[in-house]
């Protein structure tokens, strides 16, 4: 019999909802708003001072006929800054790499219709990657609503499964309140995309307007903190383990628990894996740190998770680029699960031990927890030496690499990583959905979490340039590299008008390899060498030429073919900081990314290289 | 696979129903019977939800409904500790030579008859889909015209109520 109850926010929660998520690792959480008493305003106008209380700086948008009436106020306004892109995809991405920079709520705004449609990959983005994100969209007037109008599409309906939740609003009084609770909604519990869908005659209508308003959400009281047996039955586990993993995922980050992580990591002495969502939360010049587990995680991260006896797996999801075939995945592991989403718990892999809660508070309690009992440990436990000298020992033999090209082209991993070794830890890096993401996970060492954003779950082309920009915008001070390849760069590469005329300089470094390069490896691999439909440059002529388009946008273009240029185009564009950079490296084409599971096979059949299986010791 | 009736007290609000089905197909999971409704307590609507799925798939589908933010509560009803009913109105073809025979049979399900005319009757019966699918059955040698059937609502037995904690302060 299951009876859970779900219990109305108290007092203290309705005060707090109006502040931002507090920020990864130690930012300071911005100051509640001031109370404001009714003001006559109309409801566009109600929508502005909205967002303004809220805290909300920044908005990403295009206007059209129905927002047209928010975007009025929108003019007058001295708090928010809102950048006009170029579609209304990039205002979602930017969205997207706002938040996931800062941890703060990111907002982008777009009109009925089509304007709303095009939010839709984003939103399914940030609802893969739990990011949290607010669409304001336009409607039709209420009395169209239905009727086929004009730029009319259901986007409420559209986004019900690709939203943590949404609303249409046709009421001017019930404004602030949806956009306090989508704030509340977004950036609290599992963070994730809202959308709140207002009708035209809403925003044009009077109202009277007041702050803070009152948040109904009986249904909705994530868990933060972790049930004490729970935690005392994962020690006890932890210490029984021989071969234990940590097994850290993007929850970690959303969650800005990174320092306390470390502070397990140094408590325990357990090897740590970090999957594409979590790179960064451990630095990766902590030597128990194994790296990437996955498809193209590294032979150490793979194998350790598969020969483990206790997976702590932490705001993790057993995905199935981690798992490989779920059947065979660590089938000698015991399985410690925490997560704030007690769905994803023995969703995929049943936990022995399940924890739901905000992974900051999980850690934390876990530490004190380890702490009291290894005091008072007998000997034996909590003595993992044998099997770190084992997993330090498939780290040195299985490093990862590349194989230079024979005819002396470009390699895509040596550019990236020599981004990665002159731009330093400091920077931010945004990848798109491909090879060169999997090679900017694997060859840019990082050693900070949010230094690295990427679309993980929906793997979505074109995610990098707006993303990048988004990111930018919420740290100008930060560099910000969007290392993206010439096919995902072709898909939203419009962003870099909005980024001239904004004065947003992100540094675009085209991975060039004339091909949707991903599938052409498949292709390599599983097709047969048949390479159909993934030669994005068929002829002699470069189409586009990036250095020219760079150039027509008013951005730095640039070049390098050879590795004695690399260096050379990284160090200028790194000097440029008075407009975006584009550079385009041209790469040879039959790079691939190794090591690599196949689709649908056991994490056993890693492959370190081409034709290249570890051989493993015969004792398990 | 096996049937599990769930109750789910939401929020009446306009979608909340839409949210509620389209989280069942988008995850794969068979509704069997879905039947919604008011409740005692204003603003808060019931939905019965007779689900086919095994263990594991049944708590995804109670953790899923829950991380709906309009869903206040989801109940799994056990079916030996509960009241479960349908309604069906069936049009059963019935002259003079055999109405008397229809309803001899109905009697005995405790089925009555609400509309009468020279070729057919309309019968009512409640029931759990045992009972229902055996007047159907019964019937059908007279000849089945039209039939309608409810989803299933249940309710717990004894005096406890599921929406006794918390949602009344709510």
């Amino acid at each position: 019999m299951s009876d859970t109850t779900k219990q109305a926010p108290s007092p203290a929660d309705v005060a707090s909802l109006a502040r931002p998520r507090p920020a990864a690792d130690g930012k300071p959480v911005e100051p509640a708003p001031a109370a404001v008493q009714a003001l006559e305003v109309t409801g566009a106008q109600a929508l502005v001072l909205s967002l303004e209380a809220i805290g909300c700086d920044t908005v990403f948008g295009i206007p059209g006929g129905a927002i047209l009436p928010a975007y009025d106020p929108m003019l007058d306004s001295k708090k928010v800054r809102h950048i006009l892109v170029r579609h209304e995809q990039g205002a979602g991405h930017a969205a997207e790499g706002y938040a996931a920079a800062t941890g703060k709520v990111g907002v982008c705004m777009a009109t009925s219709g089509p304007g709303a449609t095009n939010l839709v990959t984003p939103l399914a983005d940030a609802h893969m990657d739990s990011v949290p994100v607010v669409a304001i969209t336009g409607q039709v007037a209420s009395a169209a609503i239905g009727t086929d109008a004009f730029q009319e599409a259901d986007i409420r309906g559209i986004t019900m499964p690709i939203t943590k939740h949404n609303y249409l609003v046709t009421d001017p009084a019930k404004i602030p309140q949806a956009i306090a609770e989508a704030f509340h909604v977004a950036g609290t519990g599992r963070p994730g995309p809202v959308l709140v869908d207002i009708s035209k005659d809403a925003l044009q209508s009077r109202t009277t307007f007041s702050w803070p308003p009152q948040i109904d959400l009986p249904g909705y009281r994530p868990v933060l903190r972790p049930h004490g047996k729970q935690i005392r039955e994962a020690s006890r586990l932890m210490a029984a383990a021989k071969r234990p993993v940590l097994y850290v995922g993007g929850g970690v980050v959303r969650s800005g628990a990174s320092e306390a992580l470390r502070r397990l990591v140094e408590l325990t002495q357990i090897p740590v894996v970090t999957t594409l969502m979590a790179r960064g939360t451990v630095p990766d010049s902590n030597p128990l740190n194994l790296g990437m587990p996955g498809m193209h995680g590294t032979v150490a991260a793979v194998t350790g998770l598969q020969k483990s006896d206790l997976i702590i797996a932490l705001g993790a999801r057993f995905d199935d680029r981690v798992t490989g075939q779920l059947s065979t995945f660590a089938p000698d592991a015991k399985v410690i699960h925490a997560d704030i989403d007690p769905a994803e718990i023995s969703k995929n892999r049943v936990a022995d031990v399940p924890i739901v809660g905000d992974a900051g508070e999980v850690i934390k309690d876990l530490i004190e927890q380890v702490t009291l009992d290894r005091a008072t440990a007998e000997s034996g436990s909590w003595d993992y030496t044998a099997w770190r000298e084992r997993v330090a020992e498939w780290k040195a033999t299985f490093p990862l690499g590349w194989t230079e090209s024979e005819d002396g082209t470009l390699s895509p991993q040596y550019v990236i990583e020599r981004i990665g070794a002159l731009s330093g830890p400091e920077a931010t890096y945004v990848a798109g959905v491909g090879q060169h993401q999997m090679w900017a996970a694997q060859f840019v060492q990082y050693e900070r979490p949010n230094a690295w954003i990427n679309s993980g779950g929906l793997g979505t082309m074109g995610f990098s340039v707006p993303a990048a920009m988004g990111a930018k915008v919420a740290e100008p001070e930060r560099t910000v590299w969007a290392i993206d390849g010439d096919g995902c760069f072709q898909m939203t590469n419009q962003e870099l008008a909005t980024c001239v005329v904004n004065n947003i300089p992100i540094k675009v470094a085209i991975i060039n390899n004339s091909s949707l390069g991903m599938v052409r490896q498949w292709q390599t691999l599983f097709y047969n060498e048949r390479y159909s439909n993934t030669n994005l440059q068929p002829t002699e002529q470069r189409v586009p030429d990036f250095v020219k388009l760079a150039d027509a946008y008013g951005c730095l273009g640039l070049r390098a073919e050879t590795p004695e240029e690399v260096d050379a185009v990284i160090k200028q564009a790194l000097e440029t900081n008075d407009r975006p950079v584009v550079i385009d490296f041209i790469v040879h084409r039959d790079a691939m990314v190794w090591p690599m599971v196949p689709a649908g096979v056991s994490n056993d059949m890693i492959q370190a290289a081409r034709h290249e299986a570890p051989v493993w010791e015969r004792e398990d | 696979m096996s049937k599990h009736t769930l109750s789910v007290l939401v929020e009446d609000k306009p979608g909340v129903l839409t949210r509620v089905a389209a989280l069942f197909s988008r995850r794969g999971f068979n509704i069997n019977s879905l039947a919604v409704g008011p409740t005692e307590l204003p603003d808060i609507s019931r939905i019965t939800v007779v689900v086919e799925v095994e263990g594991a798939a049944l708590e995804q589908v109670t953790k899923q409904l829950n991380k709906l933010i309009e869903v206040l509560k989801v109940v799994e009803l056990d079916p030996h500790a509960s009241v479960q009913r349908e309604i069906v109105l069936v049009k059963v073809r019935a002259d003079a030579a055999t109405r008397s025979q229809v309803i001899d049979t109905i009697q005995l399900f405790k089925a009555k008859v609400v509309d009468v005319t020279t070729d057919a009757v309309v019968v009512e019966a409640t029931g759990n889909s045992d009972k229902l699918r055996a007047l159907l059955d019964v019937l059908e040698p007279f000849g089945i015209k039209e039939l309608v059937q409810s989803g299933m609502v249940a309710v717990g037995r004894g005096s406890r109520s599921i929406t006794d904690r918390s949602l009344r302060s709510a």
